[in-house]
């Protein structure tokens, strides 16, 4: 009897481990350093908040490898539940049906609560198909802004506290600020192609390809070559011959950020989500932070800005159970005190209006002046189809096209028009190819 | 001296004793470079969910793109430049460590450094070294009036990763040339002494031609490191740029296929570089090696 009764107890007590043992989620993401940190935190606290589900971050490197790596794991049916993906990699995952599970069904099949509606218009429209229908949860979205040396305007003769609206107010602070030797370099920039370029359109309302920037199907064309941006990289060209703006360098562009902190180049333009670095590297000056600058002979009103950063998508293929987990994270995710905290730490954008309420109502951007410069620049006024963002295929390609063009126009080798010509023509080429590839 | 001869009579044998080297270039040579064709001939989308067979349409596009035909003749360049200038340099370091008695071991050990160190922090030191901003070198240079801006200039960008390259494997052919001068002959480098002929001439009479065989395999080796390894080298210090000026065939590749998710186009160059690298290994063998004296 006793021995029986041992027996079955031993066995209770196995099928509730068994019943204990969470449901893993596995969770491949492109955050390094402080950024990642941070993000561990918020998977450890949803594994601490309920006992069913156990989110397992893994680091992947960088955006593009992190994206390859899950396309590599995808194609050897060892992919993860869910993936960052960088907003370059959006027209991929959207064309990519087989493999993706869409964030809005996914959670109307799991029966969480998914409003649309209290999400950040221009975050969200980013990712939504053309019934409004969100197909990856936004994370971390950022969108770029003006970061200036204080410290240095004042040496120039300049009013610390009023940054350059226009482009051309940029170009005359900056010849100020040579002249008088406050600085090396009036400004820099990280991310031509994104900041320079894309932004560029959008703050001007110009377009960058056809088919409301490739929202409208696969078919549209770059038309990035107008006027406008010729004019800029024309003008870019010119600061750099006379000494006012300085190349950050490729891609990201490390050395534009290098160069800002070192107070060589008194302004930089990068993401919003640089606003923690940027912080923590002026040891010797205080950092200051405006919107873009903008043509005002082009337009007196400037469009929201569009966004960067990246979004979460689930890959098919998992157990029911695995996808139920995510539900609940996602859930826990766009709660608006893990999302006020995250965009908080970060300098990421708040991707519901909830988060950004709290944020207001906890005094956040009083006690923090400027941290509400890249929420207030991306909500302004009413996006046009021009503005609302991009969605083009192979873009990440597109992108370094765009990078090498930029730099044969510094280097002297062709004059503005010659270089986005042909950054568009070679761009296009790669959209045929993607259009091919994914009918 | 007579050399013992062994027949074996079992027909089977050599090819038991060869299976293992034939099973691993099976599996890692063979299969993913039929592979790498099959996937030349299609256009795939990154995931592989649709697979259309195209023929040569990638390799058509690609001797269509005039980015192409550069890469491959900045390839050349660049690998001209770096088997020249690692092999010389490793030479010049193996006989100077050869003529040394009691602290050779010393150096030698010092010149093999740069050669346990992987190729992506090789080019992360030199990127490092070469900073325009940052970097030590620049300072110097901009002293004797050199402005360094790798980041815009494509000649300094390529001068920048053939050092890179080169210092890498200067201790690889260091390694080689020094064991192929230590087992030259002590008693002909004496007789020619006798004669009289100095240092410079016993090295360029003697040591030389004998070295030819050495010579000649790493001739080889680092013609293919150049075109197979140097991606990593490539990535950390210039990313290719500026303006594709230090885009190299075997980077382009990566690019293209593994960042680019371009994996038709990519699979059509890599099947190009490896042609490239067979035809230049036939060339060296059926031509080079008529010189080599064993």
């Amino acid at each position: 009897m006793f021995k029986k009764l041992a027996l079955a107890a031993a066995a209770l007590a196995l099928s509730a481990t068994t019943s204990l043992a969470a449901t893993e989620v596995t969770w491949w993401h492109a955050m390094g350093g402080e950024l990642g940190k941070k993000l561990e935190e918020i998977a450890t606290k949803f594994n601490e908040s309920q006992s069913d589900y156990k989110v397992v971050p893994v680091y992947k490197g960088s955006y593009p490898e992190t994206l390859t790596a899950a396309i590599a794991a995808f194609r050897a049916n060892q992919q993860p539940a869910i993936v960052q993906v960088f907003e370059v990699g959006t027209g991929t995952m959207m064309a990519a049906k087989g493999a993706v599970y869409p964030v809005y069904k996914l959670m109307k099949d799991e029966g969480e609560a998914f409003d649309t509606k209290s999400f950040l218009g221009p975050v969200v429209g980013y990712y939504s198909d053309t019934e409004g229908n969100i197909l990856s949860l936004p994370f971390n979205s950022s969108t770029p802004i003006l970061y200036y040396n204080k410290d240095v305007f004042k040496k120039a003769g300049l009013d610390p506290e009023v940054a350059p609206k226009t482009w051309k107010e940029v170009e005359d602070f900056s010849k100020k600020i040579v002249s008088s030797g406050a600085a090396k370099c009036g400004f820099t920039s990280a991310w031509i192609t994104w900041v320079q370029t894309e932004n560029l359109s959008a703050l001007h309302d110009q377009p960058f390809g056809t088919l409301e920037n490739g929202f409208g199907g696969l078919k549209s064309e770059f038309k990035f070559n107008g006027p406008v941006q010729v004019k800029h990289w024309a003008n870019l060209k010119k600061w750099q011959d006379e000494g006012l703006f300085k190349y950050g360098g490729p891609v990201g562009g490390d050395q534009a950020a290098t160069m800002f902190y070192a107070q060589e180049c008194a302004m930089t333009m990068n993401s919003s989500a640089g606003r923690a670095g940027v912080i923590n590297n002026a040891k010797n000056f205080t950092p200051g932070f405006a919107p873009l600058p903008y043509y005002d002979d082009v337009t007196k009103e400037p469009k929201n800005s569009i966004i960067g950063g990246a979004t979460l998508w689930v890959l098919n293929g998992k157990d029911k159970a695995v996808y139920k987990g995510v539900a609940k994270f996602f859930s826990y995710l766009s709660k608006s005190e893990v999302q006020a905290d995250w965009h908080q730490f970060t300098g990421y954008l708040p991707i519901t209006n909830a988060a950004y309420e709290l944020g207001k109502s906890q005094g956040y951007y009083a006690k923090n002046p400027g941290s509400d410069i890249a929420i207030e620049q991306i909500t302004r006024g009413t996006p046009s189809a021009n503005s609302k963002g991009l969605r083009f295929g192979n873009f990440t390609q597109v992108r370094t096209i765009v990078d090498e063009e930029f730099q044969s126009l510094l280097a002297g080798k062709k004059d503005a028009k010659q270089a986005l010509d042909s950054a568009v023509e070679r761009g296009n080429k790669l959209l045929r190819e993607f259009e091919a590839a994914n009918n | 001296m007579d050399t013992k001869k062994t027949t074996f009579n079992s027909r089977l044998l050599p090819y038991l004793l060869l299976a293992p080297q034939l099973f691993i270039t099976l599996v890692f040579f063979i299969w993913p470079a039929a592979q790498a064709v099959k996937s030349s001939f299609e256009r795939e989308d990154p995931f592989g969910l649709s697979t259309v067979f195209v023929g040569f349409l990638h390799y058509q596009r690609l001797f269509e793109d005039p980015n192409y035909l550069d890469a491959l003749s900045r390839t050349a360049v660049f690998a001209v430049s770096v088997t020249a200038l690692s092999m010389i340099l490793g030479l010049a370091f193996a006989a100077a460590v050869d003529r040394l008695v009691r602290t050779g071991k010393v150096y030698t050990t010092l010149l093999v450094w740069p050669y346990a160190v992987a190729p992506v922090v090789a080019g992360v030191l030199w990127w490092f070294l070469f900073n325009s901003s940052t970097g030590l070198m620049p300072f110097f240079l901009e002293k004797i009036g050199i402005d360094w801006d790798h980041d815009l200039n494509g000649t300094q960008a390529m001068i920048l990763i053939i050092i890179a390259a080169a210092w890498k494997q200067v201790s690889y052919n260091f390694l080689f040339f020094l064991a192929g001068l230590q087992s030259v002959p002590q008693s002909l480098m004496e007789a020619a002494a006798i004669d009289g002929s100095g240092p410079v001439k016993r090295f360029f009479t003697i040591s030389l031609p004998l070295l030819s065989p050495t010579t000649f395999f790493l001739f080889i080796i680092n013609v293919n490191y150049t075109m197979f390894d140097t991606f990593p080298i490539v990535d950390a210090t210039t990313v290719g740029g500026p303006a594709q000026a230090t885009t190299t065939l075997v980077y382009k590749v990566y690019q293209d296929g593994y960042l680019g998710l371009n994996l038709g186009s990519s699979s059509a160059q890599s099947v190009l570089l490896m042609m490239i690298v067979m035809v230049l290994t036939f060339v060296q063998f059926r031509y080079v090696e008529r010189r080599v004296q064993y």
